[in-house]
This record gives structure tokens, C-alpha cells and sequence, in this order.
């Protein structure tokens, strides 16, 4: 097969996928002999999550910089986001303890705006702290980056925010998506872009800073400048991602945007693969996926009136850590390594497993 | 605020600022020997606190507190050789990422085994006598932590300074090469770091929560932070370093939570550090290093 | 071309002194290069010759000096306060300005480099390793790069990086991941890279190091080939002699940090000086 007809298969093959992908979404939407709502749940918030961690691939895989302020950028884009798309006939019962600024009770937009614009504020603070925490070395970076999310959570929540974000009490009713197609496109186009960016000539600069940086300015790229510009790009997504978790959510408050949430994002993109934007989609659909099937191990069960050990609240989130643990330890290219899902590649997987089979058939 | 308060708080201050500097000592150590952070550092001081609430249910202090430190030390030491050293030769980012993953696994397994809800933290009651000057009053383990600090420091400068093992650490956190090839073991050098580091976070541990009462499966990981925040304002790889950090941090978390502004006291900690490094990147007592081209 | 215009000094460095912490690694270096010439810096092991290459590339602020090129003064420096008080260096009070650029402002003034051990984007391919030279020039910003508004900059650029690797003789590999190249290629590949950059002034440290004598001949006329076709200057760091009498124009010998000699390569040849700093070297050999 030569490349071009090649090219065309490829292209008929992503088609049909996107096209079954779309009727599953189709039949879970509309049908309604049974409700579907728990699996349109999982499945936005795969979406939502798979956004998130491609944005902080970008950052910790393509760039080479460790940064651990997703939760704080999240935060932001999720406040930004709630606050702005909250009904305004909705807001004294939200603010009901302590009011609503003036300048923002009638202060409403739709839900697209409200998202690009949390995105913009997230990408614009990320612009600020980026002058100072960028010059740092990793390991630095990484708990100076900690240490903002930290430092945006205890704003959010800190008295003086009151009027604004409701303080301590968090925001409720925040109108939800219409459909599962919402999250989907918005995620889809997020992830498109930012696979753009990392196929152009600044995501091979990007690439090129991850590999040395010695050797990258030698090259002429101007360090600060790229990774200032990874950090905005990736934080302008993260809050994106932020803003669609608060519509999915509909009620958010600070205790969600913990540490622990950079955590299990990491855990995602460790488990796809650093450096893989596939890899990272794949974690997200797995990660979120599995706090379904893995719900048994949270539920005390008794089978014939004997309790099953171990089986009780916190035990998935357990497992989940000794799976990023096993994932560094023994397998640390993770799903994808650092290369990308294609056709070839699926096909190659096949063919290979295959000869595989041939070879053993003829040795017996 | 009055003479009196202010010196109350300096007092509280000090106290805590004690238990960091113990906590902050073990980042500092490990961080010179493996250029590592050692993110569980924090939930391995948390975990203690749980050791000692099991060792008192059935112990008394004197008997549960050696076994509570014992605990804390073959775990730390445990975390070392089953996280970082198959690691030793892995890119940096996988090693920080263990160290997450350490940290994420011990809050997780905290909230499995004792729930989210805090425990409460047992008494030692000799500690919790309170003495009265003037017009202070203090809790004997208030007195006790600064000087307590003082004390295992000194010692442990003594140590690094002037036997085999302190030799061997210096060597190793220099060039760890260099010292494989001058017979120094290595690996042995890097576990009596933990074990160390442990110690004196097991050591801070009591001294903290008899202050605080209760322990819950976060309880480690902000003061974690703060530690390492305090390690490197002392200038990372200084030991005396890391214990004034400790104690400028703990002083000033206490005079800003006592002028109401304690939502903020976090977040100074965090402001600081990113001053410290743009203006004085090697902290106060650091060394500066040049990087090969 | 007049006679004088080819004498223009493409790179001067002027009383440079590095110094770190108690040592000084370069002491009061002075040189120049010429246009179109090819000139070796040599010396013995830890003379300061890669010290002096990442002065004039950036990647060490100097102590005190200048480094200018092509009349225009791309960096300059004097001890003071501290560093004053500590400073064994020569020339303290000659310079009064400070001018300190970052590495890829020099490259982007047109001095490429390769480096003594090799730094490639190793896990990335052969042929993006070249593309990402063409990164400084292009012109588009990172919209028109995200959306594909530059196609045609882009295509020129990647037509350009298959050039550079014909000619260096790597379009075979081209999506072979660099760090799997044998260490001849990765060298080669190196110089490449520093190509793409559009580089008017080309560093060299050590581009024979590890070669077989066949290789190192091969190289020489390699590199005289880049120079006539790119209309290159070249300063090279070497210690393979046969390679530096063969190639340069002119050459600067350092010991212990201070230039010793300078001239042809018979004049240097024949000079006691650099004949006596090499003595304990050959007798390591």
C-alpha cells in the first residue's frame, strides 16, 4: 500500500470511529427505556479529565517542566466559570450568608464565554507567576507550583473573597451541560488545538527544551520564553478543563481542587504514558472509568453472612496510588510511552501478535 | 498586641518552629544526598502520629514511645528502598514522581485504615504540665521542643562532622561516584540517612501533635511542605540551615494567625519560597554550585 | 573584495578572564578571528578552551572582558563588590559596562556550536533534531504555527533539514531516533544542527573526538567543504594535531588558562613554549 492510499484509509478509519463513537454517545443520550445517566456522568467526566491531563502532558511531557499547580489553574477556571454562569435569578439563594458583590450580580454570561474567559484568567495568573517560577530549576518548580495551587485554594475560601465566591460555602446551581455532546466537542476542539501546537515548530522547541536546554539555547531558543508560553497555553486549557468540571459538577467548592487532585491527574498521564497525548486521553477514560468498576472494593459486602475483608470506604483510592506506584516503578513508559495511537500502529499490534503465533507454531 | 501576648506567641512560635526544624533536618539530608524531594517525607511524620496512637492503646509512653520512633524509622527506611532505590539511575521526573506516589499511597492507606476523621492524639501527661512566669503560661512540651531541637542538632552536626558515617554521608551527598569508587557503601550511607531524617521526624512528630491532639490522614503533607519550604530558606543541604528556616517559619505562621489573618499563613510560606529562590536562590547558609556545560 | 575587508575581525575577544569561585579557568584571553578563516584553539586537558567557548557563546557570564562580533559588542563584564575583592584576574578597572546575553541571543547573532560531549535532542528524530534549528528564524508566531498558516515557511524548512542531512550524509536515518546513531554520525549530526541555525561564525569543540584516523581525514575535508559552501568562519577546539596543522589558518595555544602562543601551524609547530606544555601530556600518551 503506498502512502497516500494509505493516508486515505487512515483518514476513512478515524471517520467510522468518530462515527460510532458519536451513536454509543447517541444511544446513551436518547434512549430512554433505561436511564443512562450514570454512564453519561463517567463519560463527561473522562472528557473533562482528559483535557486536564493533556494540558499538563504538554507542561510535564513535552516541555520537561514538573509542574503540580493543575488543581490551583483548575480552580480558578472552575470559580470563573460557576460564578459567571450561575442564573442571576439563581444568586441570592446561592450567596444567601453573605451577598453578592454589586458589579456581579447581574454580571452573567453563556456557557462558552464563561469557560474561555476562566480560561484566560487562569492562562493571564499563570502569565505572572510564570516570571518568577519559571526560572527555577524542576524539583522547585514542582513545589513551588504545589505551593500556588495552595495558595489559590486559601484565597477562594478566605473571608474577604466572600461576596465573590461564597467563601468556604462554595457555589451551587450551576446549569449543567444540555447533552453529552457538549463536553465532548469543547473537549474534543481543546485537545485538537493542543495537538496542533505540539506538531508545530514551537512544540518541537518545546520538545527540544524538554531534551537539553543546553543545547536548546544553543539553538537559539529563548528558554524563559517558550516555557513561559508552554505554562500559559497549558494553564489556558487547565482552566478550561476547571470551567467544564464546574459545569459537569453544577456545585464546587474549594475542598475539591486539593493537592490530591494534581495527584490523580498525574496519575493519569503517568499511566498513558509521559509524553503521549493519546496516552494521556487513554489514562483519563481509564482512570475515570475504573472509579466505576472499581466501586465494589469502596462497598462493605457480605457474601453468605460472611463480610468480604478488606472490602470497605477508601480502599479504590488505595489501589489507585499503588497503581501510579507500580506504574513508576515497573513499567515507566506507561500505555503509550511517548509515542502516539495510529492505524499503522494498531494493525502492526496485530500482525506482530500474529507472527508471533507463527513462529511458536512452527518451533512445536 | 501586648507585651505579654507577643511574648506568648514567640513562645508557641519557638515551640513550633522546633517541630519544623526537626521535620525540615530530614528534608534537607535527603535532599543533599539524593537531590531528591522527598514528598513523603510529611506523611512518613503523619504516619508516626498514628504509630504512637497505637502504641499508647495499649502502652504506656515510655514503653510506646520507642516503639512509636522504631516504627517511624523502619518505614522511612522502607519507603527508601522500595521507592527510590530501584530508581537510582531513572530521570529525575520519575523519581519525584515516586516520591508523590509514596506520599499519595500513605494518605490514602492513613484514610483507609483510621478514617478521615481526626484522631485524637493520646497525652503524655508529664509533657502537658503547664508552668506559669509571670504572666505566660506555658505546657512543659511548649519548653521542651526548641531546646529538644537544639540538642539532636548539635548532635547531629557532631556526628556528620566527626565520625566514619558523617564522612561517608558528606562524601556520598558530594559525589556519589567518587564515593562508590573510595569504598564508601553507598547504599548503607543512603538508608542511614533515612534512618536519620526518620528519627527526628518521628522525634517532631510527638512534639507536634501533643501540641495539636489530633492526627488525620493531611495532617502531614501542608507542615510537609512547609518543612521543605523551611529547608530551603536555611539553604538546601544545610543543616543548621534548615533549622533556622524552621524556626522563622514557625515564628511567623504564628504571629500572622494570631493577627487573624490564619487563611493567609499557608500561603506566606509559599510566597516566601518564591521570594527566597528569585533573590537568594542558595537560601541562607547554601553553597552555591555551578553547572557543568 | 579589497584586501581590508577580508582582514574584518569577524569575532574579537578581548582581556577575558573566568573566573570561578578560586580559580581562574581563562586568564586575561585576548583573540581574534578574521573572516573566512579557519582557526584551532589548542592546550592541553583543562587548559580552558570549552571555558572560553561558553563565554563567548553565553553560557558563562566572564568575569571581566568583551567578546564582540562583527564590530558589535555581543557581551562585556567587570568584577565588582564581592567578586572585585576576590578577583585574580588582570585588566579589573579596564571595562566599565555590563552587557550579558543569553545563549540564544548570541546564536540568533549568527554563531553556532557544537558541543565537547555531544548534546543531541536524544530521543527525538534525526531530522527533527535539524528542524528545531530552523525554529529561531521562522517568522511565524504561535498562532499561525497552530493553525498551519506558515505551510509554506515550513515546507521550506523541512526541505532545507533533508538538504543539511544529504550533505552531511544522514538522510538514510533521517527518522532513526539520534541517540541510536553510532558516535561518528551523532557528531556530524551535531554540526548540522548547528547549520540549520544560519550561522555566520561556526564553534567546534573537539568535532574529531573519538574518531578513527580515516574519520578525522574525512572530517577535514568536511569541514572545509561546509566553510566554502556556507561561507563560514570556523574557530575549532581539537586535539587530534594532524587535523589542526591540516585545517586551520592560524591557531591559539592556552595552558593553565593563558594564552602561550599564537601563529601558523609551522610557526607553532616550532615553538618552544607549546613543544614544553605538551611534554607531560605526551608523556601521559
Amino acid at each position: 500500500m503506498n502512502t497516500k492510499s494509505k493516508r486515505i484509509r487512515d483518514i476513512l478509519l478515524s471517520i467510522v470511529l468518530a462515527a460510532v463513537f458519536c451513536c454509543i454517545l447517541a444511544y446513551f443520550q436518547y434512549d430512554t427505556k433505561t436511564s443512562h445517566s450514570y454512564a453519561l456522568s463517567i463519560l463527561t467526566r473522562s472528557a473533562v479529565y482528559a483535557v486536564v491531563a493533556v494540558s499538563m502532558n504538554l507542561l510535564n511531557g513535552f516541555t520537561g517542566l514538573f509542574s503540580l499547580g493543575q488543581a490551583g489553574f483548575m480552580a480558578i477556571g472552575a470559580y470563573t466559570t460557576a460564578i459567571l454562569t450561575i442564573p442571576v435569578a439563581a444568586r441570592p439563594n446561592v450567596y444567601y450568608l453573605n451577598g453578592i458583590a454589586p458589579w456581579l450580580e447581574n454580571l452573567h454570561l453563556p456557557m462558552i464565554p464563561a469557560m474561555l474567559l476562566g480560561g484566560l484568567f487562569s492562562a493571564a495568573i499563570a502569565a505572572l507567576i510564570g516570571i518568577p517560577v519559571l526560572r527555577l530549576k524542576s524539583d522547585y518548580l514542582a513545589i513551588a507550583t504545589l505551593g500556588f495551587a495552595e495558595i489559590v485554594r486559601a484565597l477562594l475560601a478566605a473571608p474577604m473573597m466572600d461576596t465573590i465566591t461564597n467563601g468556604s460555602f462554595g457555589l451551587n446551581n450551576v446549569p449543567g451541560y444540555a447533552n453529552i455532546f457538549q463536553p465532548m466537542a469543547i473537549a474534543a476542539v481543546c485537545i485538537l488545538l493542543m495537538v496542533l501546537l505540539i506538531n508545530s515548530s514551537y512544540g518541537r522547541a518545546f520538545k527540544a527544551i524538554r531534551e537539553d536546554d543546553v543545547a536548546a539555547e544553543a539553538m537559539g531558543i529563548n528558554l524563559f520564553r517558550h516555557k513561559e508560553l508552554a505554562f500559559v497555553i497549558s494553564s489556558f486549557f487547565t482552566g478550561v478543563g476547571g470551567g467544564m468540571l464546574a459545569v459537569f459538577m453544577q456545585s464546587i467548592d474549594t475542598k475539591t481542587f486539593s493537592v490530591s487532585m494534581t495527584y490523580n491527574i498525574l496519575l493519569m498521564i503517568v499511566l498513558g504514558g509521559i509524553g503521549s497525548v493519546t496516552g494521556s486521553i487513554i489514562g483519563a477514560f481509564l482512570i475515570n472509568g475504573s472509579q466505576e468498576w472499581l466501586r465494589f472494593l469502596d462497598v462493605e459486602t457480605t457474601i453468605n453472612g460472611v463480610q468480604v475483608p478488606l472490602l470497605r470506604p477508601g480502599l479504590r483510592m488505595v489501589v489507585y496510588s499503588i497503581l501510579l506506584m507500580i506504574v513508576v516503578l515497573f513499567w515507566r513508559r506507561g500505555i503509550m510511552g511517548t509515542s502516539e495511537f495510529t492505524w499503522d500502529g494498531l494493525f502492526g499490534l496485530f500482525t506482530r501478535k500474529n507472527k508471533k503465533k507463527k513462529t511458536g507454531g512452527d518451533k512445536s | 498586641m501586648s507585651a505579654i501576648t507577643f511574648a506568648q506567641h514567640f513562645l508557641t512560635g519557638i515551640s513550633l518552629g522546633g517541630s519544623y526544624a526537626l521535620i525540615a533536618v530530614g528534608y534537607t539530608m535527603v535532599y543533599g544526598i539524593l537531590r531528591l524531594i522527598n514528598f513523603a517525607h510529611g506523611d512518613l511524620f503523619m504516619m508516626s502520629g498514628y504509630f504512637m496512637i497505637f502504641a499508647m492503646a495499649t502502652l504506656p509512653w515510655y514503653l510506646a514511645l520507642p516503639i512509636a520512633l522504631i516504627g517511624t524509622v523502619v518505614l522511612g527506611v522502607l519507603i527508601e528502598k522500595a521507592a527510590y532505590k530501584p530508581l537510582r539511575s531513572a530521570p529525575r521526573m520519575s523519581v519525584m514522581i515516586s516520591a508523590i506516589g509514596v506520599s499519595y499511597l500513605l494518605q490514602n492507606l492513613a484514610t483507609y485504615l483510621f478514617t478521615a476523621l481526626p484522631q485524637p492524639y493520646p497525652e503524655i501527661p508529664f509533657l502537658k504540665k503547664i508552668f506559669q512566669f509571670g504572666g505566660l503560661s506555658a505546657s512543659l512540651v511548649t519548653l521542651i521542643t526548641p531546646v529538644l531541637t537544639i540538642i539532636l542538632v548539635v548532635a547531629l552536626v557532631q556526628m556528620i562532622n566527626h565520625t566514619k558515617l558523617g564522612m561517608a554521608m558528606r562524601a556520598v551527598s558530594k559525589d556519589t561516584e567518587a564515593a562508590r569508587l573510595m569504598g564508601i557503601r553507598v547504599n548503607t550511607t543512603i538508608s542511614m540517612t533515612f534512618v536519620i531524617g526518620s528519627l527526628l521526624a518521628g522525634v517532631g512528630a510527638v512534639l507536634y501533635f501533643t501540641d495539636r491532639m489530633s492526627v488525620y490522614p493531611y495532617s502531614g503533607s501542608l507542615p510537609g511542605l512547609k518543612c521543605f519550604v523551611a529547608a530551603v530558606l536555611g539553604g538546601i543541604g544545610s543543616i543548621p540551615g534548615a533549622v533556622i528556616g524552621g524556626f522563622i517559619i514557625g515564628i511567623c505562621e504564628t504571629y500572622i494567625t494570631a493577627l487573624g489573618y490564619s487563611t493567609f499563613s499557608n500561603a506566606f510560606t509559599f510566597v516566601l519560597l518564591i521570594i527566597i529562590l528569585l533573590v537568594k536562590p542558595t537560601g541562607l547558609f547554601g553553597e552555591a554550585a555551578t553547572d557543568k556545560v | 573584495m579589497s584586501e581590508a575587508a577580508n582582514r574584518e575581525h569577524v569575532l574579537e575577544v578581548e582581556h577575558v578572564t573566568m573566573q570561578f569561585g578560586g580559580v581562574v579557568a581563562v586568564n586575561d584571553l585576548s583573540l581574534h578571528v578574521d573572516k573566512g578563516e579557519i582557526v584551532a584553539l589548542i592546550g592541553p586537558n583543562g587548559a580552558g578552551k570549552t571555558t572560553a567557548f561558553n563565554v563567548i557563546t553565553g553560557v558563562y557570564a566572564q568575569t571581566n572582558g568583551r567578546v564582540s562580533f562583527c564590530g558589535e559588542t555581543l557581551t562585556e563584564n567587570h568584577p565588582t563588590g564581592k567578586a572585585l575583592a576576590s578577583y585574580l584576574g588582570e585588566d579589573a578597572g579596564k571595562f566599565s559596562q555590563t552587557i550579558l546575553k543569553t545563549p540564544d541571543a548570541i546564536t540568533k547573532k549568527g554563531i553556532a556550536r557544537t558541543f565537547q560531549n555531544i548534546r543531541l535532542f536524544k530521543s527525538l528524530s534525526v531530522f527533527d533534531n535539524v528542524l528545531i534549528g530552523f525554529h529561531m528564524r521562522s517568522k511565524a508566531n504561535v498562532f499561525s504555527a497552530v493553525f498551519h498558516l506558515n505551510g509554506a515557511e515550513e515546507k521550506a524548512n523541512r526541505e532545507k533539514t533533508l538538504e543539511l542531512l544529504k550533505m552531511v550524509g544522514l538522510d538514510d536515518v533521517k527518522d532513526e531516533v539520534a541517540s541510536s546513531l553510532p558516535y561518528g554520525k551523532q557528531r556530524r549530526l551535531e554540526i548540522a544542527r548547528a547549520l540549520a541555525t544560519d550561522p555566520k561564525f561556526l564553534l567546534l569543540d573537539e568535532p574529531a573526538a573519538g574518531m578513527n584516523p580515516q574519520e578525522t581525514i574525512e572530517l577535514a575535508s568536511f569541514i572545509r567543504e561546509i566553510k566554502e559552501k556556507f561561507g563560514l568562519t570556523v574557530l575549532v577546539i581539537e586535539h587530534h594535531m594532524d587535523l589542526v596543522m591540516e585545517i586551520s589558518d592560524r591557531i591559539y595555544v592556552l595552558d593553565f588558562g593563558k594564552l602561550i602562543a599564537q601563529g601558523t601551524p609551522d610557526e607553532i609547530q616550532n615553538n618552544n613554549r607549546v613543544i614544553e606544555a605538551y611534554l607531560g601530556v605526551q608523556e601521559d600518551e
